[in-house]
């Protein structure tokens, strides 16, 4: 086959799945434009009478925007403890040598073939008796059990990255053990905690499971909210529609902010 | 992870502390919970009974349990086979530099990050024969489809969404595999003649052993772990033709509060996971997927 | 087996202007049949780029490359006849060194038994017949090497063999079996050998001739004779040696050098052009005196390095250091001691803005 045919081939390949991938937005982006009554009785690729009400919905009434925020609070939450706690533990692994060091890194790993569907009842009852029931801080340290690991996991990949002769440099310097992580380390590997960041907030912001059974009514997410809007009119597509919508933003705008990093990131992919 | 002349520290342990401290509450702490209410029977919170492995031999004979386990073997199989290569695909069809290249990662990755129940909710409204763009024409095609009432409708659609959801990560995977490939390779290959299936079978597929042994056991993994999208697409119907272990679990957990057989089931589940990954490992490690390559 | 000349320029820029944009400066340079070369030179000099060119990956931006006389400027490297070995070991690593060895004549469609033959009589000179049926992932560095090597070596018209700095990432004491096998292959079969290195000594062992190049210029093409005794650039005087070659300013007017302060008598036979020159000495032919002589310049001897059967003298004159490698049997002076160098030799060079005097 020459070039130029295979290369059409691969390009129709790609077109074609970028269609696929990108159709079922489509069709809730434009179904958040139309109104209810024109959802149910119409049928149409585009709104006839486009509308922002969805929007504006969600954006005056709190108990939408309210879900949203505290989907932001939870994965923020979650993503600052999981990288505090994984950045010493991943230096640890990446520079030392200890008793039970692989075994601990592999049992972390592990927690991720955990099925989120085990924890909620024994979650459901701890969190009620340390009275952390329905708060954010609950849903983010839920989430920790899948982001710490793998935060540790892409954090340690890319601190050995890191020569050991800057460590030792740096103490013939004269930095002390914290200067020399602040000033020296850190920046060096802050691509590596965007992508563990990243994939923290992949992670804590698309979960419902976990998220949902911790929450009743101060903490609840958007995923809570969106699961529940079967009302006497029937379902609300419209409002689902835009609250779709606007759950898939901020993860857009994390992938373009890290985009150079996702091949890296996936690249720590090595065993 | 390799231990190549690294200093051995124990107090290292200290710096390890902090994450074992957070797993150990959200982890241990309800496992041990897990592990407790599996071998009692719990009538009341203050009568309960120490009944050993009766709940575990319960869950065993479950027939409903048999049941939703086949349908995830065969839900958890046909994920592999469908997004494995279609994954691969993509990776290899991806622009590799340019603007184009950042254009189709963007697009390609957003899936990933839409949460789990939106993924449901825009298969649901996608696949409705009243309201959704995929119904309504498959409708109109004359296609009978009707994801609630059927099975095989409502088996696709979910493999539909699913596949949609997740071969971006196969995809991804393979792709920063591929990248990693030097150029020299290529560039060899060509002055030796080779065709594009020989560069594919020769050099491509043998550089991401690794990368696709990751993307298979993540894939199985959370294939078997899948509750949300399932959930809000078909709530597991109809009857239970979609309904997995997870929806079983939580089902039995939540729903009739069985505290007993559902942390035993739990406890089965993740052994159940566990087997099942450690199989394939090894079975790819056979078949030539381990990463025995020594040389760049 | 071709001969091939490069008449082109090449830069990576869609509209280059000025000589910074161009990776190779407008050249002409000619490669024999059957010759061994090496292009040598600093990273970013355009060796690499050059390779490039002859082996077909890229095509010049301007010019034409030709083999035999015919222009291949726009064929692949595959219709070229080319093989190149990489810097790194490039094999296939699922297959047997045998399924390595076959590969290129498999995809031409070579019948089986002339194949098998090929590859048995590649393999034999090679020294890897009892490695034929061994995995290729498992062999060394510097064998996987020779098996890239192999790749090129079992089609017989190949055209020549292109080497992209080959020995780096084999250990240093297995370089010289590497080594010795490309002269080998060299003297056995007059192929056309390109070899790429910023080693100098790399260079010199394998080549009969050696382009050196900076900056996407060819500066001296010669052999290492040449090269070390008449380098006819500052730029070759300075990075062919350990160390390279003395300079020191001089100004030159009517038969009269003034070196540092010091004036010589040249004689009337030296064509040296009025004004600002370098003079190059390499350290191994300075010789000095203990005591005044015609035609030297007075120096202080500041250092003194023992290199085991030889010393490296540093002398002082006024602020220019001159190196002088002496054998240890020599009456070594002592610091501060004041010596007389012989500076005008048969082996020194004058250069006029850069550029050789002859």
């Amino acid at each position: 086959m020459n070039p130029g045919k295979a290369y059409r081939k691969r390009s129709f390949f790609l077109v074609v799945y970028i269609v696929f991938a990108l159709l079922p937005i489509y069709w809730m982006v434009s179904m958040s434009f139309k109104s209810n009554a024109e959802i149910l009785s119409s049928f149409n690729l585009w709104p006839i009478d486009f509308t922002l009400d969805n929007y504006i919905k969600i954006f005056t009434d709190p108990s939408w925007y309210g879900g949203f925020i505290n989907s932001l609070i939870i994965v923020s939450l979650n993503t600052v403890m999981s990288i505090t706690v994984a950045i010493p533990a991943a230096y640890a692994f990446s520079r030392y040598q200890f008793i039970g060091d692989k075994h601990v890194f592999f049992w972390l790993l592990s927690n991720r073939m955990m099925p989120p569907a085990v924890f909620v009842l024994p979650f459901f009852q701890l969190y009620t008796m340390v009275g952390l029931m329905d708060t954010h801080i609950a849903v983010a340290m839920a989430h920790m059990l899948f982001t710490v690991p793998l935060s540790v996991w892409i954090l340690e990949g890319f601190m050995s990255g890191i020569p050991r002769e800057i460590d030792e440099t740096a103490y013939i310097d004269g930095y002390g053990f914290v200067g020399f992580f602040f000033k020296i380390f850190l920046p060096l590997i802050k691509s590596g905690v965007g992508v563990a960041a990243f994939f923290c907030f992949m992670f804590s912001w698309v979960e419902m499971l976990l998220a949902r059974t911790l929450t009743s009514v101060e903490a609840k997410p958007i995923a809570s909210i969106m699961t529940r809007t079967v009302s006497a009119e029937g379902m609300d597509w419209a409002t689902l529609a835009a609250a779709g919508v606007l759950t898939i933003i901020p993860g857009a705008i994390m992938i373009w902010f890290v985009r150079h990093y996702i091949a890296k990131g996936f690249a720590m992919g090595r065993v | 992870m390799n231990s190549r002349s690294k200093p051995v520290n124990q107090k290292a342990w200290l710096l390890v502390l902090p994450v074992m401290l957070s797993v150990a509450f959200t982890a241990i702490l309800p496992l041990m919970t897990v592990v407790n209410y599996s071998v009692q029977d719990i009538l009341s919170p203050e009568r309960r009974l120490f009944v050993g492995a009766d709940w575990f031999a319960m869950i065993l004979r479950d027939s409903e349990l048999h049941e939703a386990l086949w349908r995830q073997v065969v839900f958890s199989l046909s994920v592999l086979l469908i997004q494995i290569p279609l994954g691969l695909m993509l990776a290899l069809s991806m622009p590799t530099e340019g603007w184009r290249a950042s254009a189709v990662l963007v697009v390609i990755a957003l899936s990933l990050l839409v949460p789990w129940n939106v993924v449901g909710t825009i298969w649901l409204m996608f696949s409705r024969t009243d309201i959704g763009l995929l119904g309504v024409t498959l409708q109109s095609l004359g296609i009978d489809f009707n994801f609630t009432g059927d099975p095989v409708d409502a088996w696709i659609t979910v493999l539909l969404m699913d596949t949609w959801h997740w071969t971006p990560l196969v995809a991804l995977l393979c792709y920063a595999g591929l990248r990693s490939i030097p150029g020299a390779y290529y560039q060899a290959a060509r002055i030796d003649g080779a065709s594009k299936w020989a560069v594919f079978v020769y050099i491509q597929l043998p550089k991401l052993r690794g990368v696709l042994m990751i993307a298979v056991l993540l894939r199985l993994m959370d294939s078997f772990m899948i509750y949300t999208e399932p959930m809000v697409l078909t709530g597991g119907g109809p009857g239970d033709s979609t309904t997995f272990l997870s929806q079983y679990l939580v089902t039995m957990a939540i729903g009739q509060f069985d505290l007993g057989p559902a942390a035993a089931f739990s406890i089965i589940y993740f052994l159940i996971i566990l087997l099942f990954c450690f199989a394939l490992y090894n079975w790819m490690q056979r078949i030539g997927f381990g990463n025995k390559e020594v040389s760049k | 087996m071709s001969s091939i000349e490069l008449e082109l320029a090449h830069s990576y820029k869609a509209n280059p202007r000025v000589e910074d944009d161009f990776a190779l400066s407008p050249l002409k340079i000619t490669f024999d049949n059957g010759g061994a070369y090496a292009l040598l030179g600093p990273s970013g000099c355009g060796k690499t780029t050059m390779l490039n060119l002859i082996s077909g990956l890229i095509s010049p931006s301007q010019g034409v490359v030709k083999f035999d006389g015919r222009d291949v400027t726009r064929l692949t490297p595959q219709q070229r006849n080319i093989a190149q070995v990489f810097q790194f070991p490039v094999i296939y690593d699922t297959m047997t060194v045998r399924g390595n060895l076959e590969f290129p004549l498999k995809n031409r469609g070579v019948a089986k038994t002339l194949i098998n033959h090929r590859v048995a009589s590649v393999a034999e000179m090679l020294e890897l017949t009892d490695e034929l049926d061994k995995k290729a992932s498992n062999l060394g560095a510097d064998q996987k090497q020779i098996i890239s090597l192999g790749r090129g070596l079992v089609r017989d018209d190949v055209s020549a063999i292109l080497f992209d700095e080959p020995l780096t990432v084999i250990d240093p004491h297995l370089k010289w079996r590497l080594r010795r096998k490309l002269k080998q292959i060299h003297n056995e079969l007059r192929l056309t050998l390109i070899y790429v290195t910023h080693d100098q000594v790399e260079a010199l062992t394998f080549a009969d001739e050696i382009a050196v190049m900076s900056q996407g210029k060819v500066v001296q093409m010669g052999t290492s004779d040449d090269l070390y005794e008449r380098p006819n650039h500052t730029f070759v005087g300075h990075f062919i040696g350990s160390p390279g070659m003395n300079y020191i300013p001089a100004e030159h007017e009517n038969g009269v050098l003034n070196i540092m302060g010091q004036k010589i008598m040249m004689g009337d036979n030296q064509i040296l052009p009025d004004g600002s020159l370098k003079l190059g000495v390499r350290p191994e032919y300075l010789e000095f005196n203990t005591c005044e002589e015609r035609n030297t310049v007075v120096a202080e001897v500041v250092n003194i390095k023992d290199l085991g059967s030889s010393l490296m003298i540093s002398c002082k004159v006024g602020e220019c250091i001159l190196k002088s490698r002496v054998s240890s049997d020599k009456l070594i002076p002592r610091i501060q001691e004041v010596v007389w160098l012989k500076i005008i030799g048969k082996h020194t060079c004058f250069y006029h803005n850069d550029k050789l005097v002859s």
